[in-house]
């Protein structure tokens, strides 16, 4: 009935409308079998960029240990550099500081390319999304994200949940129609859009303190 | 050395200074003036020996920015807290201290980054958490700006 | 101080610099080192921080005081249980109140299990950064035990903000005594085969003895607390100085050497792990019975300054609270351990070529978001 991942039954993955109707709105054309090759080839063996800012790096080198091993799902070898990476697992918070580096970092990997969000500050600012004047309210306001998953930290198995979703989602993909998932880039509707972050233009939007008159 | 001991020792080195009202730790308040002859002077007493400076901070109060200095000794194990109240908020200065005990070198970085007091003779201020480029101290207590969300 | 690093500038042949981070696999975090090189010699290194700056102290200001204890939990994440007892213990002494002897105890052993479980990652990362992938795995192995207790008692495995200001959240799960006492056991077994690995092998003594040397008024002046302060013969341990919690009724020795060289602060810190085990075990068969939260209307400290003082798995924490009565605090301010021990960075590794870099600090044993905050 579509996209089997074999560990897991059908019935245990929660959003199956969707993902099969992005696959059927190829209009009928069904997946060469030479793609269905690239596709199983690609997702099981996303090897991902190490990048770990705060505690769900932890859980993620947790994830990596000998009890929950996510080397049995493909992910055989951490990349140091990102020109060899798949996926970049965002786990932690990002800070203005941070995201011109984290923009720079997944413009250098090359296509094609996956974000996954892991932990509550990568998907929407987490505990840290009031009061404070530096965090970056999710993930998504830098790069574009394909897998959320929210946790804090989340639990070395919703990990491996995670990182099946986006082994679904690739094998999905048909490169002759162009019908890839399209990543979902949040909408902002009560809070002011924060400046695009790129080099060129400085980061800093606080306004100078009112100092009253000597 | 008990707590009457260290507050007589330092009433002898600095005659003008007051006793503080802090309960855990003994407490002097001196001016930023005496402050630099102080912290040598209690570094090299042998009687105190203070030369392992715990924690400094600055506290943003009413009467002006309240600077608070633990310091303890590494073999005679007492402690001391140092007050000093600055009470120019537009133009904050202090002397550094950075020079008698290393690690407030960087605290003192710190201080300045997010309150914007100025410390004479320190060896290299500049900003450390925070953008090079950043507009304002964020730990006043008048900080606005529109990127936080208040709740 | 006439080696303080304002800026780098190149001046004899064939310097150059190069940027280690913020994104580096084994600065175990977000950590820039700009560091001048002649050839693969470290003449001298700027450490940049600020990456993972939260404003953790502006935003405790408008939350209460057991609202901002989960934040503390984020800051050294491996140590995340004697953070929140730092803040609770001073909330409480503010107030003037007394937890019950069954706190204390169980307080104190889970202070002991975290500081191993973090040595234990510290174990693992530092063996992998030396290209000893094994030790990866067998650290991982036996930490998995001890969030199994965690989890099975507190609810969580990483952050779990169990110890709140009057007591704790709720009460032990009732195997937490017979779970307890077979790690004990078990890991008293494997911890040998930790020596035989790394302690005793001759690659990585070559690459740790004689490398990165602090001197102890150099720990002093910086500062530098923790196994790494110890390493050099500072006698720093808080648990000694300023006990607090069960710590005055458990007998236990302060592990320090005179070296001060990488592989002596690594000693210190696998002779921790031996010493926690024997204070858990003078603790675990004799947890009184009593109440686990305090009667308490409301959660205020009264008008003043307080300070407290405990000892992570890496150094010194202080917690600094002003209050002016109200339930918030008017500022808390957090002296953490990383902070003051990055920064000597500069001082013992210079000379060294860069991948000795890796090796010092590693063994300093740094957790970015405690600098940063």
């Amino acid at each position: 009935m579509g996209i089997e991942i074999k560990s897991m039954a059908y019935e245990d993955f929660n959003d199956n409308e969707a993902l099969e109707e992005l696959q059927k709105s190829g209009s009928g054309v069904f997946m060469s079998s030479l793609e269905s090759l690239m596709n199983w080839g690609r997702s099981n063996s996303v090897w991902p960029l190490t990048f770990a800012t705060s505690c769900c790096g932890i859980e993620m080198m947790a994830t990596g240990g000998s009890r929950h091993d996510f080397a049995r799902f493909g992910i055989e070898v951490y990349r140091a550099s990102p020109r060899q990476a798949d996926v970049i697992v965002v786990a932690g918070t990002i800070v203005r500081k941070m995201a011109p580096v984290l923009k720079r970092l997944y413009d250098q990997m090359a296509d094609p390319k996956y974000v996954i969000a892991m932990g509550a500050c990568a998907v929407s600012g987490g505990p840290f999304y009031y009061n404070s004047y530096s965090v970056i309210r999710g993930v998504d306001q830098v790069i574009p994200v394909d897998v959320y998953i929210p946790g804090c930290p989340p639990r070395p198995e919703a990990l491996l949940y995670g990182v099946m979703q986006l082994q679904r989602k690739i094998k999905a993909r048909s490169s002759t129609k162009e019908v890839m998932p399209e990543p979902i880039q949040k909408q902002k509707e009560t809070v002011e859009p924060v400046m695009p972050i790129s080099e060129s233009a400085p980061s800093t939007q606080a306004t100078p303190p009112q100092t009253p008159a000597p | 050395m008990t707590r009457e001991e260290l507050i007589s020792l330092v009433a002898t080195l600095v005659p003008d200074m007051k006793p503080g009202a802090n309960k855990q730790y003994p407490e002097v308040i001196v001016t930023a003036a005496q402050l630099h002859e102080l912290a040598i002077a209690l570094k090299k007493t042998p009687e105190t020996t203070l030369d392992y400076l715990f924690c400094e901070t600055a506290v943003d109060r009413k009467d002006g920015f309240h600077m608070i200095y633990y310091v303890s000794s590494s073999v005679l194990h007492h402690s001391l807290m140092i007050r000093v109240v600055i009470p120019d908020k537009l133009n904050p200065v202090i002397p550094t201290v950075s020079d008698v005990w290393r690690a407030a070198e960087f605290y003192e970085r710190e201080i300045f980054d997010l309150f914007g007091i100025k410390f004479e003779n320190h060896p290299n201020l500049k900003r450390i958490f925070l953008d090079d480029d950043w507009v304002g101290y964020p730990l006043r207590k008048d900080y606005k700006d529109t990127f936080t969300i208040e709740r | 101080m006439e080696d303080t690093v304002v800026d780098i500038d190149l001046k004899e042949k064939e310097e150059y610099i190069i940027n280690m981070g913020p994104q580096h696999p084994s600065t175990h975090g977000v950590l820039r080192f700009e560091t001048c090189l002649q050839g693969e010699t470290v003449k001298y290194l700027i450490p940049h921080c600020g990456y993972i700056h939260r404003g953790i102290e502006k935003m405790s200001e408008s939350l209460t005081y057991p609202q901002l204890i989960h934040l503390t939990d984020r800051m050294d994440y491996l140590s995340a249980h004697i953070n929140n007892e730092a803040v609770s213990l001073c909330v409480e002494k503010a107030m003037g109140v007394e937890v019950s002897d069954r706190v204390k105890y169980i307080r104190t052993i889970l202070a002991e299990l975290t500081r191993i479980a973090s040595h234990q990652l510290w174990w693992s990362a530092f063996g992998m950064d030396l290209g000893a992938l094994t030790t990866f795995f067998y650290g991982l192995r036996d930490r998995e035990k001890i969030l199994d207790i965690f989890e099975e008692s507190t609810g969580a495995r990483l952050l779990q903000s169990f110890i709140t200001p009057g007591g704790l959240m709720y009460d032990v799960h009732p195997n937490f005594q017979k779970r307890v006492t077979e790690f004990v056991k078990y890991f008293r077994k494997k911890l040998p085969e930790y020596d035989q690995l790394l302690t005793d092998n001759i690659i990585f003594r070559e690459r740790t003895q004689g490398i990165g040397y602090m001197s102890l008024e150099d720990a002093i002046e910086f500062g530098v607390t923790g196994p790494s302060g110890r390493g050099s013969g500072f006698h720093c341990d808080i648990r000694k100085i300023e006990p607090y919690s069960a710590y005055p009724l458990v007998k236990f020795d302060e592990i320090t050497f005179d070296v001060g060289d990488t592989y002596h602060r690594y000693l210190v810190r696998m002779k921790e792990m031996w010493q926690s085990l024997s204070i858990i075990e003078q603790l675990i068969d004799g947890i009184p019975q009593g109440p686990i939260m305090l009667e308490l209307k409301a959660i205020k400290a009264p008008k003043g300054e307080y300070y407290q003082r405990v000892e992570t798995a890496r150094g010194e924490l202080g917690v600094f609270i002003v209050s002016d009565g109200a339930p918030s605090p008017a500022r808390i301010h957090y002296r953490t351990p990383n902070f003051s021990n990055l920064f000597i960075i500069n001082k013992i590794s210079a000379g060294h070529k860069i991948a000795d870099l890796v090796a010092i600090s590693g063994s300093l044993d740094l957790v970015i978001p405690d600098i940063d905050r």
